[in-house]
C-alpha cells in the first residue's frame, strides 16, 4: 500500500517541478551567502589575510564552491533543454539543407543537440549517410564541443557573461565559417572510400514517451555525468589558479601572453591542440592568467583550441575522414581562432 | 526467442545500456540473444546518427542514450 502511494507521488509531475524549484531557490540562497561564508571560514585560518598564503587561501576557499555551484546549475539547465532534441531529430532537420543556412542551422544546433565524443563517428556517418552536406556536418562537428555547457558555464561563473557571450558568438561565427569553407571547397573525395559509398536511409525510430518528469531526471542525469566527471579537474584549476593569484606578480604576464607579444595567440593554438579532458581545469587557471596581465583575445584562443581541435578527436576520426582532410579541418578552425584572437587582442586592451 | 543489438562503440553507456537490456528480459523472463555492434559502418547502415542504439529482432527502437527501462521492458515484450 504505502509503495503503492511512493509510486504514485513519484510519478506525480507537479511534485517534481516544486522539488526543482525547491532546489533553485535554495542554489541561490546559498549562493547569496556564500562570499560572506567563505570569508569567515578564511577567517577562522591562522594566516594573514594580506599575505600571499592568505591570498591564495580565500581565492581557493571562495572560488571552488562558487564554480561548481554555477556549473551544477548550467549544467542541469543544458540537460533539461537537450531532452527536446536528439541527433536523429537534428539530422533530419538539415538533411537537404542548402549551404549558408545549413551550417547556421548545423552550428546552433550544436549547442543543444545531445553530443559525446565517442560518438563522433557515428555521428558523421549518420549524417553525411542521410544526404547532410559535408560541409554542414563539419558546422555541427565543429560547434557541438566547442560551444558547450561546460567552457560557457566555466567562463560565466569565473569571467563573467561578457567574456562567455563572446565566446559563444565567436564560437558559433568559427563552426559556420569553417564549416561553410569546407563545403566550398568540395572535398566529398576526401573521404574514406567506404564512407563515400555509404548511404542509409534514416531509421524509423517510435518516438519514445518523454514527459516532464523524464526531462527533470535529464537534467540530473547530466549533473551527475558532467559534474561527476570534471569536478576535480574544476578544483585542480583552481588551486593552480590560486598559486597564480597569490605568489606570480601582477603584469608578469604581459610579456608573455600580452597583447603586444603577437605570437602568443599561435602559440596558445598550438598548446591547446593536445589538450582535451583538461578542459574543466584550465578554465580557472586562464582566469587567473588574465588578473596577471594576459590578454583576452590569446585566452580565448587558447579555449577554443582546447575544446574544438581536439587531437584524441582527430584520431578517432581518421576512421572515416583521410589525412589531407583531416588537415584541412583543423588549418580551417585554427585560422578561424586565430582570426578570433588577433582580434579581439587588437579591440581590447 | 529475441534477437538484440546493442549498436555502439564501446562507450560507457552502450555497456550500461547491454547492462539494461540483460536484467530486464530476466525480469520478464524473455529469452534473448545479445549482440553488440561497434563496427562504425555496421551501425550508420542501421540509420541511426548517436549511440548507444538499440536493435530488437531487426527494428531500430531507440538512438541516442541509455534507453528507460520501462521503455526497454516495453519493447522487449511486444512483437
Amino acid at each position: 500500500m504505502s509503495t503503492d502511494i511512493v509510486a504514485h507521488r513519484a510519478k506525480n509531475p507537479t511534485l517534481w517541478i516544486a522539488a526543482t524549484a525547491a532546489f533553485v531557490l535554495l542554489w541561490f540562497v546559498l549562493y547569496g551567502v556564500l562570499a560572506p561564508l567563505s570569508a569567515w571560514i578564511v577567517s577562522l585560518l591562522p594566516l594573514a589575510a594580506a599575505s600571499r598564503l592568505g591570498g591564495a587561501a580565500a581565492f581557493f576557499i571562495y572560488e571552488t564552491p562558487k564554480v561548481l555551484m554555477l556549473l551544477t546549475l548550467v549544467v542541469f539547465a543544458m540537460g533539461v533543454v537537450r531532452s527536446f532534441f536528439s541527433a536523429e531529430r537534428t539530422r533530419a532537420l538539415l538533411a537537404g539543407k542548402n549551404e549558408g543556412i545549413g551550417n547556421v542551422a548545423a552550428a546552433s544546433l550544436g549547442i543543444v543537440t545531445p553530443f559525446c565524443s565517442c560518438s563522433a563517428v557515428p555521428m558523421f556517418l549518420g549524417f553525411v549517410s542521410a544526404g547532410v552536406p559535408l560541409g554542414v556536418t563539419f558546422s555541427f562537428l565543429i560547434a557541438a564541443p566547442m560551444v558547450n555547457e561546460v567552457a560557457l558555464g566555466l567562463l560565466f561563473a569565473l569571467i563573467g557573461w561578457q567574456v562567455a557571450l563572446t565566446y559563444l558568438a565567436f564560437g558559433l561565427a568559427i563552426a559556420i565559417v569553417a564549416g561553410w569553407t569546407i563545403g566550398r571547397l568540395h572535398l566529398e573525395g576526401w573521404l574514406e572510400d567506404w564512407v563515400r559509398n555509404l548511404r542509409s536511409a534514416s531509421a524509423d525510430i517510435p518516438a519514445a514517451t518523454i514527459t516532464t518528469i523524464d526531462r527533470i531526471k535529464a537534467g540530473i542525469e547530466a549533473v551527475k555525468d558532467i559534474v561527476g566527471k570534471v569536478w576535480l579537474w574544476v578544483a585542480a584549476g583552481i588551486a593552480v589558479g590560486a598559486f597564480i593569484h597569490g605568489y606570480v606578480p601582477a603584469g608578469l604576464l604581459a610579456s608573455i601572453m600580452g597583447r603586444d607579444a603577437w605570437w602568443s595567440v599561435p602559440a596558445a593554438v598550438v598548446l591547446g591542440i593536445p589538450m582535451y579532458s583538461n578542459a574543466a581545469g584550465i578554465i580557472p587557471v586562464v582566469e587567473a592568467l588574465l588578473g596577471k596581465g594576459a590578454a583576452l583575445g590569446t585566452t580565448l584562443a587558447f579555449m577554443m583550441s582546447v575544446t574544438a581541435l581536439s587531437l584524441p578527436e582527430m584520431i578517432i576520426l581518421r576512421k572515416v575522414l583521410t589525412i589531407r582532410l583531416i588537415a584541412v579541418f583543423a588549418g580551417v578552425v585554427g585560422i578561424g581562432i586565430l582570426a578570433v584572437g588577433f582580434l579581439f587582442n587588437a579591440l581590447f586592451s | 526467442m529475441k534477437h538484440v543489438k546493442v549498436l555502439g562503440s564501446g562507450c560507457k553507456r552502450c555497456q550500461t545500456t547491454a547492462e539494461m537490456v540483460h536484467t530486464e528480459a530476466k525480469k520478464l523472463g524473455i529469452d534473448i540473444s545479445l549482440e553488440k555492434v561497434t563496427d562504425a559502418a555496421l551501425i550508420a547502415g542501421y540509420g541511426i546518427a548517436a549511440t548507444p542504439g538499440l536493435v530488437i529482432n531487426g527494428k531500430v527502437v531507440h538512438a541516442g542514450g541509455v534507453p528507460k527501462a520501462e521503455d526497454l521492458a516495453k519493447w522487449l515484450s511486444e512483437g
